[in-house]
């Protein structure tokens, strides 16, 4: 089946990104399609390459990337979302006048409209959050 | 499904499904409902058959008189009654939120349609896409 992955909550806080994380890699793993997976609300924090968490717990943000690199999967971050939260690729920050950027590897900055073609182009739209 | 997947009314031949937006959140407090009304005003340049539910806290995102000015919030609540302006207009609200709430038809700012528990669920049943918000 074609998935659609919507993340709703930022990693260590709510168990949401975990959830997701492992729906998405079984998923993948019984030989399933994620179309893409969408970062929304907190869930932009996902994407931030300067999350340091302690060396002895999961690195939430890594594990995506590494994910995402071995079933090139299209990891989607909010550009609305991104910007209130401060999460920005090379080019936000530019426009913006931010003087770094910290988007993690495998991660894209688009629109809300890369949400609704999600759903449109899936099978299932899943949605982890509260 | 594969049916209404290949349904193609509108759209110059693009895809057209059942998008529910199901709204749960006050609307202050957290971010959930302005970020999820920013997805229904982008999400209504898609052409998309779209309709809106709201149940538990969130029948409070339509109701009138919302002041915000001690919380130092935008009022945001004028927005839905632009969602007309999108041909958003299937607006649907739990009748048992409502009633749990003391709030009545007349509260809200928008026109809505009142559905009961059954009818929440066969609304949710139909459409292809659910967001919950």
């Amino acid at each position: 089946m074609k998935f659609s992955i919507q993340v709703n909550e930022g990693p260590y806080t709510h168990q949401a990104s975990d959830t997701a994380y492992q729906f998405t890699k079984a998923a993948l793993e019984k030989g399933h399609e994620i179309f893409r997976v969408f970062f929304y609300h907190d869930g932009v924090n996902n994407g931030t390459r300067l999350t340091t968490p302690p060396q002895d717990d999961r690195n939430i943000v890594q594990r995506w990337s590494q994910l995402g690199e071995q079933y090139d999967l299209d990891l989607v971050v909010c550009v609305a979302a991104a910007q209130r939260r401060g999460i920005a690729d090379a080019d936000e920050a530019k426009r913006n006048g931010k003087d770094t950027d910290n988007i993690a590897p495998g991660f894209r900055i688009s629109g809300l409209g890369q949400l609704i073609e999600a759903g449109i182009q899936a099978e299932r739209l899943m949605v982890f959050g509260d | 499904m594969t049916d209404e997947m290949m349904d193609d009314e509108e759209g110059g031949g693009g895809e057209v499904k059942t998008f529910l937006y199901v709204n749960r959140k006050a609307p202050y407090g957290t971010i959930y409902a302005l970020e999820s009304l920013e997805v229904v005003l982008i999400g209504a340049a898609f052409e998309q058959d779209v309709s809106m539910l709201f149940v538990d806290d969130g029948v409070y995102q339509i109701k009138k008189g919302q002041d915000t000015t001690g919380v130092e919030m935008k009022n945001f609540s004028p927005t839905y009654r632009a969602l007309e302006m999108y041909d958003v207009e299937k607006l649907y609200v739990d009748r048992e939120s409502l009633e749990a709430r003391g709030l009545t038809e007349d509260d809200l700012i928008v026109p809505v349609e009142i559905l009961d528990t059954e009818q929440v669920q066969d609304l949710m049943e139909s459409q292809d896409v659910v967001l919950s918000f």
